[in-house]
Parts: structure tokens; sequence; C-alpha cells
């Protein structure tokens, strides 16, 4: 009796594995669903008067300087709107998810614009192994060569876009704050800013909003090209949005 | 008290010389690089391992590369363009697509071909079988060459006859791809971006001037010339343009280039069409 008892037991012990390992890979699936999911807003400000952005002169290229006759572009690298809102500010859960969690990836494509001899965003972030598309709306050519550090796991490359070109669809390996750059346009920079886990970039006026976080405590950070990183701490509970604000001291 | 102060002061000297002579972002250390000695390399039917290397890549390399395969020996203060960091593992000459590792051929034939208009001279007095050694002992430098591999080279069609209608379809593509925004309009190198173009270590760097009689640096036949615009010079601003030009397309696109380089034995036909055509540059819109 207590023999077939301990046979039992033993079938049950593959059987219970196969269960734990089915919950551990459905799990994250299940957790995706809006069971419950929290959002994080919040707003990025500067702390003092904002650096003077240079003006870009594009006379180089007489197709974007026409583009900017009425509308003179400027450099992004620190952008202040509303109430010393800042933009281009990336926000993301640094700490506190767990391995599943972090390992989720959206499903929407972000897209990176070259529009007007500009990228659009300056600062296009994104998951690592997210999808990205590079395109090109301006009738002139561009190369678009972001520049990782190769030691990471993310590997520079440099492609050529001339007008009409078809997008670049691709994705990091790894967490970096990733800088473009084109070498036909040396005014031409921009971010690609690869976080794990869920994130939100700040609008023109500070804002920014991350949507699908579990309930937990987290540490956030919150980088600016600048001015580097800021941490806070952050609790969400199920269905109700937490709030963490972020200033930048204007150096 | 003064010989103190002597050997304080040197000390101090030295640790800013130190701390003022790491460009590179890439620093591994010795035991981190010497724990990949059994890197291997195989082309042209030869095996060759890095541990075999050890005396030539002392003899022949450590002078502008470093010991530390940085790019960092005692003659790169003096020289540009820079000696290549291996430890990046990021090479101009390769048949792989842009962001890829190159094959073990392609380090092969770089070695003896050298790189023209640099400080990098034809090693074409080595064996074989030293050359590929070396070419195991530059991969064993760089961590990537243990985890990733090369990429699939790009596959080049078998090279179509020289006509005009081709080297005409070529010099449109040097106009709608606009590479003449830095090679110029003429292929003499000055384009409007010429003058502010940098390598990935914000070094001032030139386009290649197609009118001065020099070799491309990655090759000059016209599989090379093919090659280099496929798939991209990497670590320069020279990008790939495989996206955007049809593997058939690209050989009129060699022959167009051809036109613009002075006499050199391997242009003869091209230059021939284009003096028949009296082709004039091309006009940027």
């Amino acid at each position: 009796m207590k023999r077939a008892y301990k046979y039992k037991l033993a079938a049950m012990v593959p059987a219970l594995a196969l269960v734990a390992v089915a919950i551990a890979l459905l799990g994250p699936k299940v957790s995706a669903a809006p069971a419950g999911e929290g959002s994080i807003t919040g707003m990025a400000k500067l702390d003092g008067s904002a650096p003077h952005m240079r003006g870009i002169d594009m006379t180089k290229d007489p197709w974007c300087a026409k583009q900017h006759a009425d509308n003179p572009a400027h450099l992004e690298n620190v952008v202040v709107g509303k109430n010393s809102g800042l933009e281009y500010v990336v926000v993301y859960i640094s700490e506190g998810l767990s391995g599943a969690e972090a390992g989720e990836k959206p499903s929407q494509v972000p897209v990176f614009d070259q529009k007007n001899c500009m990228y659009t965003p300056h600062v296009l972030a994104m998951d690592v192994g997210q999808q990205f598309k590079v395109i090109t709306s301006d009738q002139t050519a561009h190369n678009i060569h972001p520049e990782p550090n190769p030691m990471t796991g993310n590997i520079p490359w440099n492609r050529s876009q001339p007008p009409g070109a078809p997008p670049i669809l691709t994705s990091w390996k790894t967490e970096e704050m990733i800088q473009v750059k084109c070498n036909i346009h040396p005014w031409m920079h921009g971010w690609f800013a690869v976080v794990k886990g869920p994130y939100g970039t700040t609008d023109d006026d500070g804002n920014y909003t991350i949507k699908d976080v579990p309930p937990g405590s987290y540490t956030l950070t919150a980088w600016q090209e600048e001015y580097g990183k800021q941490t806070a701490k952050v609790t969400v509970a199920a269905g109700k949005p937490a709030t963490a604000d972020f200033t930048f001291k204007a150096k | 008290m003064r010989t103190k102060l002597l050997k304080w002061s040197l000390m101090m000297g030295a640790t800013m010389v130190l701390a003022l002579s790491g460009h590179s972002q890439a620093q591994l250390t010795t035991e981190n690089i010497a724990s990949r000695l059994n890197m291997e390399a195989h082309a042209d039917g030869l095996t060759g391992h890095a541990k075999a290397a050890e005396m030539d890549y002392r003899r022949y390399c450590v002078g502008c590369h470093g010991p530390l395969g940085d790019g960092n020996g005692e003659n790169a203060t003096w020289l540009d363009p820079k000696p290549r960091d291996f430890q990046l593992g990021i090479f101009k000459c390769r048949s792989t697509p842009t962001g890829t590792l190159p094959t073990d051929e392609d380090l092969f034939d770089t070695i003896a071909r050298g790189l023209d208009r640099s400080n990098m001279p034809p090693w074409n007095t080595f064996t074989k079988q030293m050359r590929i050694d070396l070419v195991a002992y530059v991969k064993h430098f760089s961590p990537r060459f243990a985890t990733e591999k090369p990429g699939a080279p790009i596959q080049i069609p078998p090279e179509p006859e020289v006509t005009a209608d081709r080297v005409k379809a070529g010099r449109e593509l040097f106009k709608k791809m606009e590479c003449w925004k830095c090679h110029g309009v003429q292929g003499m190198a000055n384009g409007p971006s010429s003058a502010t173009l940098t390598d990935d270590q914000n070094r001032p760097i030139l386009p290649y001037n197609f009118t001065d009689g020099t070799r491309p640096k990655c090759g000059s036949t016209d599989r090379d010339i093919y090659r280099i615009f496929m798939t991209g010079l990497d670590g320069t601003p020279m990008p790939s343009f495989s996206d955007n030009i049809k593997p058939d397309e690209a050989w009129d696109l060699v022959f167009y280039l051809r036109t613009l380089q002075p006499a050199n034995g391997m242009n003869t036909k091209e230059r021939e069409i284009a003096k028949q055509l009296n082709l004039p540059p091309v006009t940027p819109d």
C-alpha cells in the first residue's frame, strides 16, 4: 500500500514539473491582459534657464535649407515647453520587474523618421528586442548610422536611405542609449533609447505616461541626454495611476 | 627628500599620461584576451592558429595595433588614419553586410592587400600560413568572434559586358544615390558633405578621390568596387547601398565609377565609352 503510494508520488513529480513549466511559460501572457494593470504618469522639469539651442545652418544641402526657410531649425539637446516641462526625457522601470515582466516586448513598432533633414522624434525609446522602423520622408539622401558600443552586444551599422527608400526594420539586443547620426548632414543627431520593460517619453510639455505596469513597487529612471539619469521610487496599485515627477537642474 | 619629490612627480606624470591615452571605448584585460588564444581561422584551405602567430604579431603588428590589439601601439600617436581597434570587431573591408563580422577570408585578403593611403602596407611577403595564423590572432582580440558568426557574404552576380547603356544607367545611379554629396560630381572627393565627415571615433576622414590615381582601400578589381558600396565600409561614413541598389544595377554603377578614374589598365573600355558619349558630370537638382 505504502509502496503504491510512493509510485504515485513519483509519477506526479514530472507532471507537477510540467504544470510549473506551463505556468512559467504562460504566465507573462496572462499578466499582459488588462487584469488590473496600473500606469505611471508624471512630468519632467528643468530647474533653471534652458541653455541656448544653436540654430542649424543647412545651406550645404539646398533642399534641407528650403524646408526650413520660414521655420529655422535648432538643436534639440534640451527642449523646454510649458511650465519648464522638459521634452525627450525617457522614463523607464529600472528595478522591480520580474524577469518575465521585463522580458515582454510591446507589439507596436515605433517609427524614426528622417523629416526635413531632422530626426523625428529626436529621441526614440524602445524595448530590448522590440522591432522599430527607420523611414525617410525627405527628397534628399541620408545615411542612417547608429553608433552603439559593439562590446555591449549592439552592433553599429550604416545604411543609405535615398529618397523613396524602403523602411529599415530592425531591433537592438541590449539596453543602451545609442547615438544616431547622418554623415551627409552633420547636424542630424538623435538617439535610440533602448530600455528593458515598459517605458514612456516626455512630450513637448514634459509629460509622460507608462502604460501596462503590473502592480508593485518600482525604481523609475529618467534619462535626458544632457543631464543624465535620475531615479525615483514608485508604488503602483491595480488600476490606479501612480505619479512620479523628475526635476533636472540646468548646468 | 628631493628624490622622493622627483619620484612622486614622475608617478603623477605617468598616471596622467595613462589616463589621457585611453581613447578607445573598449578596454579588455590581457587575461580576457588571452582566454581566446585557441582561436582558429580558415581560408584558402588553410587553418590558422592564434597561438602560432604570437611572434609574428609582436614583430610586425604590435608597433601600431598595440599589445592589446586596441590600436594604441606606440606608433599610433603619429598615424592618420589610426590603426584598427581589433577589440571592437569592426572592419572596413568585408564581403558581409553592414553591422556583421567579416569572414576569415576578408581579413586574410586585407592583410595581403594592405590599406592604401594608410600606414598599413601590403604584407605580401608573408606566407599564406603566416597570414591565416595572423587572422586567428586578430580575431582573438575581440570577444565578438567567440560569440557571433560572420554575416553571410553578399551575392555578386557574374560581371556583364560593359555597354554604353550600362555606363549611362550607372551615371543615373551616381546621381540618384547622391554619391556626389561626399565624392563630388566628378569624383574628386569635394562634395558638399566631404569637409565635415568623421569616422566612428569622431576623427576627420576623407571620402575616396576617384581622380587622383590612388587605389580604393578595399581593393581595386571590379568585384572589389562592387562590394565596397554594397556592404559599406563599417566604422566610416560610407554606408551600405544594398537596400537600394539591385544586384545587377550595381554593375552599372561600377562601370560609371570606372569612368571617373584616370586610365589604370582596368577601365579602358569604360573610359572609351564615356569619351564617345561625352558624358558631363552629374548635376544635382
